[in-house]
C-alpha cells in the first residue's frame, strides 16, 4: 500500500501511469480513425471538448463527464447534418470543430471566477493529473477495450465494407453510433496529457507507425498501443527533464517513432 | 411449385422526386436466373439494393422469406489500403470456419491465393474473391452486381457459367445485373430490361425481338443479342447443314435469324 501511495503520490508517476493507460485505448481507436479517414472527425470531437469543459463548469458537472456528453452530441449532430448532404462532410466539420472550440472559448471567458489553464487544456499539462483522472482513465480503458473485444469481428466488417456487412446482418449504424461513444470517452480521459489540439495526433501516428509493420488488423493494433506508450513515455520523461510542455513531446516523440520506422522498415506485405 | 424467395409489388423509389426505380413487380424463385439490363441510371442498382434492405422504398412492397440467407457480390471491392487484411482473413470475417471457406475458394478457382493480400489481387480475382465470400454462406439467393466487372472476355465467359453451376449445386435463386448482354444470354432464364420501370421482361429469345428492348436498346444490340442467342442443341457440318447431336435426338427446334 505504502509503495502505490508512494507512486501515485508522485505526479511524474500519475502522469506517466495514465498516459499509459490512454495510449492503451488509443491505439485501437487509432486505427479505425485511420481505416475509416476518421482524422478529420476526430479532430472535430477533439475540438468540441472545450466546448464540453466550459458547459461543465457552467452545470457544475465533472469535467469528463461534460467532455462526453458534448463530444457525443457534436457527434450526433455531424451525423445528421452529413445525411441532409446540403454541405460537404469536410466542410461541416470545419464549420463545427472551430464554432465549438470558438463558443467554449467565449464561454471561458465570460467566466472570470473560474481559473482555467488553457495552455494546459489545449496542449497538455503533466501536473494536472489526478488520482480521479486515473479512475476515469482506467474505466474508460476496461469498457472501451471490453466493447473492442466484445465487437470486433462486426466492428472489422463493417470497416471493411460497410454494405457487405449490412447484407450479412451487422448492425452498421449502431456500430457507428459505439464507435462514436468510444471516442467520446477517449477524447475526455488523454485530453489530459496530451491536450485537446493534439489528441488526433496521439490517435493517428501511433497506428500509421504501426501499419507499415503490421500483416493482420490485430496485429496492428497492438502495435499502435505499442508505439503508443512509447510515445508517452519518451514525451512526458522529455518535458520532466526540459520542462517542455507535456502534449507536444508526446507527439513529437511519436512522430520520431514514424520517422525511424518508415524510414528503415521495409513495408509489411499485407 | 418453386419456392418464392422475394417479391417486389409495385416497388417505387424517389430520389428528390424522380423516380429512380417505378412501380416494378417481380418475383424471384428458387432456381431462376434473372438478369436485369438497362442503359445507365435505369436504376438496375437501386433496385437490387432495396432487394438487399440497402435502400428504402418509396412505395410498395418487398417481402422476403423469412430466414432467408443472401450471397451478395457488390459491384466493387474497393479495400482501404491501410487494414492490413489476407484473402483467408477476409472469407473468415464471414462468421464460416475456415474449411467452408477454403471449399468456395477452391469453387471459384482462386483457393491458391489464400495466403495473398487483399491489396494485390487483380481485378479478376476480387469478383472471384467476392463469389466466394457469397459462396461460403450457403445462399439461398445470389445477388450480383456486374459481377464481371474487370474480367477478360475469356474470364467473363467462364465466371457466368459458373453463376449458372453454383445455381444447379446450392439450388439457389440468382438476380444479377449485367451489360455483358450476349455472354448473359447463355445462362440466364429471365432477363429484365429496366429502364426506371420495366420495359419489357421474358426468355432471353424472346426479349431481342421486343419492340420496347429494341427502343431501350437500338437494332443494333437488339440484333446481335439474336445472333448470339442460338440454341446448341444441334451441330452444323462443314457444309452448315444441321446435324442431329446425342442429345437432341435427331429433334430440332432450331431457331435462325
Amino acid at each position: 500500500m505504502n509503495i502505490i501511495d508512494a507512486v501515485l503520490g508522485d505526479f511524474f508517476w500519475r502522469a506517466l501511469i495514465g498516459g499509459l493507460g490512454v495510449a492503451l485505448v488509443a491505439g485501437p481507436l487509432g486505427c479505425f480513425v485511420v481505416w475509416r479517414r476518421m482524422a478529420y472527425f476526430g479532430d472535430t470531437l477533439a475540438h468540441s471538448a472545450l466546448l464540453g469543459i466550459a458547459m461543465s463548469f457552467l452545470i457544475s458537472i465533472p469535467l469528463n463527464l461534460g467532455v462526453i456528453i458534448t463530444c457525443l452530441l457534436i457527434a450526433m449532430a455531424l451525423v445528421l447534418l452529413s445525411r441532409t448532404r446540403a454541405l460537404a462532410t469536410d466542410t461541416l466539420l470545419g464549420i463545427l470543430a472551430h464554432s465549438a472550440l470558438a463558443i467554449g472559448l467565449v464561454t471561458l471567458s465570460f467566466m472570470p471566477d473560474i481559473r482555467v489553464d488553457l495552455t494546459g487544456l489545449l496542449f497538455g499539462d503533466l501536473l494536472a493529473m489526478n488520482r480521479q483522472d486515473l479512475l476515469w482513465i482506467f474505466g474508460g480503458a476496461v469498457l472501451v477495450l471490453g466493447l473492442l473485444a466484445m465487437l470486433w469481428r462486426q466492428l472489422l466488417m463493417s470497416t471493411i465494407h460497410e454494405e457487405l456487412a449490412r447484407v450479412e446482418g451487422v448492425p452498421v449504424e449502431r456500430l457507428r453510433l459505439v464507435l462514436m461513444l468510444m471516442f467520446a470517452l477517449v477524447i475526455a480521459v488523454a485530453m489530459k496529457i496530451v491536450g485537446v489540439l493534439l489528441i488526433t495526433a496521439l490517435l493517428i501516428i501511433p497506428a500509421a507507425t504501426a501499419r507499415r509493420l503490421a500483416k493482420t488488423p490485430e496485429h496492428m493494433l497492438g502495435l499502435a498501443i505499442m508505439f503508443g506508450c512509447i510515445a508517452v513515455a519518451g514525451g512526458l520523461t522529455l518535458s520532466w527533464h526540459l520542462d517542455t510542455p507535456a502534449g507536444p513531446s508526446v507527439v513529437v516523440t511519436a512522430f520520431l517513432a514514424f520517422l525511424l520506422v518508415y524510414g528503415t522498415a521495409r513495408n509489411a506485405s499485407n | 411449385m418453386t419456392e418464392r424467395l422475394v417479391q417486389l409489388k409495385q416497388l417505387t423509389v424517389r430520389f428528390d422526386d424522380r423516380p429512380v426505380v417505378d412501380s416494378v413487380n417481380l418475383t424471384v424463385c428458387r432456381g431462376d436466373i434473372i438478369t436485369i439490363i438497362g442503359p445507365n441510371g435505369a436504376g438496375k442498382t437501386t433496385l437490387i439494393k432495396a432487394v438487399l434492405g440497402l435502400q428504402q422504398a418509396t412505395s410498395g412492397q418487398i417481402s422476403v422469406t423469412p430466414g432467408l440467407v443472401i450471397g451478395y457480390v457488390p459491384q466493387h471491392l474497393s479495400l482501404e489500403a491501410t487494414l492490413p487484411l489476407s484473402v483467408s482473413r477476409f472469407m473468415q470475417l464471414s462468421g464460416r470456419s475456415a474449411k467452408a471457406c477454403e471449399t468456395a475458394l477452391q469453387r471459384t478457382g482462386v483457393a491458391h491465393l489464400w495466403n495473398a493480400s487483399v491489396h494485390h489481387l487483380s481485378g479478376g480475382e476480387k469478383q472471384r474473391l467476392l463469389l466466394a465470400r457469397a459462396l461460403a454462406r450457403q445462399p439461398d439467393l445470389l445477388v450480383l452486381d456486374e459481377p464481371a466487372q474487370g474480367v477478360d472476355i475469356n474470364g467473363q465467359a467462364s465466371l457466368y457459367e459458373l453463376i449458372r453451376q453454383l445455381r444447379d449445386e446450392l439450388h439457389c435463386g440468382v438476380i444479377m445485373i449485367s451489360h455483358d448482354l450476349h455472354l448473359v444470354m447463355a445462362a440466364t432464364d429471365k432477363v429484365i430490361c429496366l429502364n426506371q420501370h420495366i420495359c419489357c421482361s421474358g426468355h432471353p429469345a424472346d426479349i431481342s425481338h421486343d419492340p420496347a428492348f429494341i427502343e431501350t436498346f437500338g437494332h443494333q444490340v437488339a440484333e446481335s443479342l439474336a445472333v448470339y442467342h442460338h440454341r446448341h442443341n444441334h451441330s452444323h457440318n462443314l457444309h452448315g447443314d444441321v446435324v442431329a447431336t446425342s442429345e437432341t435426338h435427331g429433334a430440332c427446334d432450331h431457331e435462325h435469324h
